[in-house]
C-alpha cells in the first residue's frame, strides 16, 4: 500500500533520514520506532507532505505522492496526526472533527453527523460541544486521531499518540486501533515510544537510528535484536 | 422587532445630524463586517482596506462623471478592481508564502502606492480631486443615486443588513469552516485536506468585493473624492477598529464596535465643541484610549464580554 524508497533529508547538512527503505502492506498495523531523534517524524513529515524529500521514492497504492502538498496527499488517502498537538483551539470538539470530515462529505450537515459518530468513538462525546482548548492532553490526542479519521483515510499515520496517556488509557486506545483496522480496513502506521502499545498492535516493525534503518522484522524478534539493544540501551560491557 | 422599527423609523423622528451619523455608523458597520471576512473568519490581517474603498470609489464616480454610466452599471467595473486588487495581493502573499505581519505590510504598501499613483492620474482629477455634481434632490433617483439623506440612510442600512446575513450564512458554509481551521492552525487544516492557497484567496476576494460596494457607496454619498483621504492608511485603520473592539470574528462585533466608536467619540467632539473647545484630534485621541481600554480588559472585545453577560 504504502512504499518508501532510498527516501533520505538532511537539514543543513545533518542527516535526518538516509537512504530509508521500508514497505507497509494493505490492511497491516506497523510500527516506527527508534531514539529520540532518529527520524521517524522527518519520515512521516515526508510521507505527508509536509517535508519535501531530498530524494527517493514515495508510492501509495501505486501512485507516486513524492512531491504533492499535504492537502492533495490527505485527499490521496493519507491521514496524519501531530506529535505537538494542533488543535483548532477556538472551535468545539466536534467541529474540529467536522473540518476533516467535510474533506469528503461536502455537506455541513452530512460532515457534522459523521464527525458526531467517530468523536463518540474515540471517547468524547461527553466534550462535543466544549472548545478544543479546554481539553486535557490525553484529551487533545484523541482528538488528534479522531480528526484525522474524519478524513476517511485508506492509510492512518499516528505520530506518538499514546505519549502521557495512563496504562488503561492506552489500553483502550489500542482496542480503538484494532476495532478500526479490523472493521474498516484501514492501515495504520505508527510512531510511538511506549512499548506496551507498540507490543499490542504493530505486526511488524522498522527501527531508525541516526536517520537509518537498523532492524525490521516481527516484534518479538526485534526487541532482542542486538543492534536494537545497543542503541537503546548503550554497548554491552565486557567486564 | 424594536429594533428593526426604530431603525426603519429613524430618519422620520431623527433630524439631520443624527442621521448623518447613524448612516456613518451603518457605513463602518458594514466596512467591518467585510473586513471580518478575512481576518475574523480567516485570520489574515489587512491593514489597506481603504484600498477597495477607494478603488470602487474611483470606478464608479469617474464612469459616472466621465460617461455619465450610472452605479448600477459602474458598480461591476468597481467589483471588478476590487477583486482584481484583492486577488493580486492575495496570489502574491500566499503563492510566496507571505503571513502575518508581512501580510499586512504588503496590504499598506498596496494601499500606499495606488495613494500615490491615484495623485498623478489627471483623468480622475489627481490630487485636486474628483466630484460629483451635488443636486440635493428631495426625491429619490435611485438608478443614479441621487437624492435626500434619508435614501443614503436605508441604502447603508439594506447593505449592512445584507452583510451580516451574508456573513452568518458564510460560517455555516463549508468555506466558513475551513477558514476558521486555517485562521487556528494553517498547518493542521492543511494535513485535513484544505488547500489554504485556495480558500484564503477566496477570503480576499469577498472581503475586498464587499468593501467594493461601500466605496461605490461612498462616491455617491460625499460626491467628492481625494487619493490623499480615500486611500489614507487612517481610513483602513478605521475600518478595522469597529470589529477589533466589538469582537474580531463575532457578528455582532463590527456593529457593535462602529456603533461605540462613532457614538462616542462624535458625541464627545460636539459636547466639547458645545463647551466651546475645539480640540482638532481629539476623535484620535478618543480611538487610542479605547483601543487601550478593550485591548487591556476585554481582548476579545465588547461583544463576546456581553454576550457572555447577556447569557447567549
Amino acid at each position: 500500500m504504502l512504499r518508501v524508497e532510498g527516501l533520505s533529508k538532511a537539514f543543513r547538512g545533518l542527516r535526518a533520514v538516509h537512504e530509508v527503505s521500508f514497505e507497509v502492506p494493505e490492511g497491516r498495523i506497523d510500527a516506527l520506532i527508534g531514539p529520540n531523534g532518529a527520524g521517524k517524524t522527518t519520515c512521516f513529515n515526508m510521507i505527508a507532505g509536509a517535508i519535501r524529500p531530498d530524494s527517493g521514492v514515495l508510492r501509495f497504492r501505486n501512485q507516486s505522492i513524492a512531491g504533492l502538498r499535504p492537502d492533495q496527499v490527505c485527499a490521496a488517502g493519507i491521514a496524519r496526526t501531530f506529535q505537538i498537538v494542533k488543535p483548532f483551539a477556538g472551535l468545539t470538539v466536534l467541529d474540529n472533527v467536522m473540518v476533516g470530515a467535510l474533506q469528503r462529505l461536502r455537506r455541513v450537515s452530512a460532515a457534522r453527523e459523521r464527525a458526531a459518530e467517530i468523536v463518540e468513538k474515540l471517547g468524547l462525546g461527553s466534550k462535543r460541544d466544549q472548545p478544543a482548548s479546554s481539553l486535557t492532553l490525553p484529551d487533545r490526542k484523541r482528538l488528534e486521531v479522531a480528526r484525522a479519521l474524519a478524513t476517511r483515510p485508506r492509510l492512518l499515520l499516528l505520530d506518538e499518540v499514546m505519549a502521557g496517556l495512563r496504562p488503561t488509557e492506552c489500553d483502550q486506545l489500542v482496542e480503538t486501533f484494532k476495532q478500526i483496522n479490523r472493521a474498516e480496513g484501514i492501515t495504520i502506521l505508527l510512531i510511538e515510544h511506549v512499548m506496551r502499545a507498540v507490543m499490542a498492535l504493530a505486526q511488524h516493525i522498522v527501527v531508525l537510528h541516526h536517520g537509518e534503518v537498523i532492524a525490521r522484522g516481527a516484534p518479538a524478534e526485534v526487541v532482542r535484536d542486538p543492534a536494537v539493544l545497543q542503541c537503546y540501551l548503550g554497548e554491552e560491557i565486557e567486564v | 422587532m424594536l429594533v428593526l422599527a426604530g431603525l426603519l423609523l429613524l430618519p422620520a423622528l431623527a433630524g439631520s445630524y443624527l442621521l448623518s451619523v447613524a448612516t456613518l455608523i451603518l457605513f463602518f458597520a458594514y466596512t467591518g463586517q467585510a473586513w471580518n471576512v478575512m481576518m475574523g473568519f480567516a485570520g489574515q490581517l489587512s491593514l489597506g482596506h481603504s484600498l477597495y474603498v477607494g478603488l470602487a470609489a474611483y470606478a464608479s464616480a469617474g464612469l459616472f462623471f466621465h460617461f455619465g454610466i450610472g452605479p448600477w452599471a459602474g458598480v461591476w467595473l468597481a467589483l471588478a478592481a476590487c477583486v482584481a486588487a484583492g486577488a493580486a495581493i492575495g496570489f502574491l502573499a500566499f503563492r510566496f508564502g507571505i503571513s502575518g505581519v508581512y501580510f499586512a505590510l504588503l496590504t499598506i504598501a498596496f494601499a500606499e502606492f495606488t495613494r500615490i499613483g491615484f495623485d498623478h492620474v489627471a483623468w480622475l482629477g489627481g490630487p485636486g480631486g474628483l466630484f460629483i455634481r451635488v443636486s440635493q434632490r428631495e426625491s429619490w433617483d435611485l438608478a443614479n443615486l441621487r437624492g435626500p439623506p434619508a435614501m443614503f440612510y436605508y441604502l447603508m442600512l439594506a447593505l449592512a443588513a445584507g452583510a451580516f446575513a451574508f456573513c452568518a450564512w458564510l460560517l455555516r458554509t463549508r468555506a466558513g469552516y475551513y477558514w476558521q481551521a486555517i485562521r487556528e492552525d494553517e498547518e493542521a487544516a492543511q494535513a485535513l485536506g484544505i488547500n489554504t492557497f485556495r480558500w484564503k484567496m477566496l477570503a480576499v476576494v469577498i472581503s475586498s468585493a464587499m468593501t467594493g460596494l461601500a466605496g461605490v457607496f461612498f462616491a455617491f454619498y460625499y460626491n467628492n473624492l481625494f487619493p490623499e483621504q480615500i486611500f489614507h492608511i487612517s481610513r483602513s485603520i478605521e475600518i478595522i477598529l469597529g470589529p477589533i473592539i466589538g469582537g474580531i470574528g463575532t457578528l455582532f462585533g463590527p456593529i457593535l464596535g462602529a456603533a461605540v466608536l462613532t457614538l462616542l467619540a462624535d458625541g464627545i467632539t460636539e459636547a466639547l465643541a458645545a463647551l466651546g473647545w475645539e480640540v482638532p484630534g481629539i476623535k484620535q485621541v478618543f480611538y487610542g484610549c479605547v483601543l487601550l481600554a478593550v485591548i487591556m480588559f476585554l481582548p476579545h472585545g465588547i461583544w463576546p464580554a456581553l454576550a457572555r453577560r447577556l447569557g447567549l
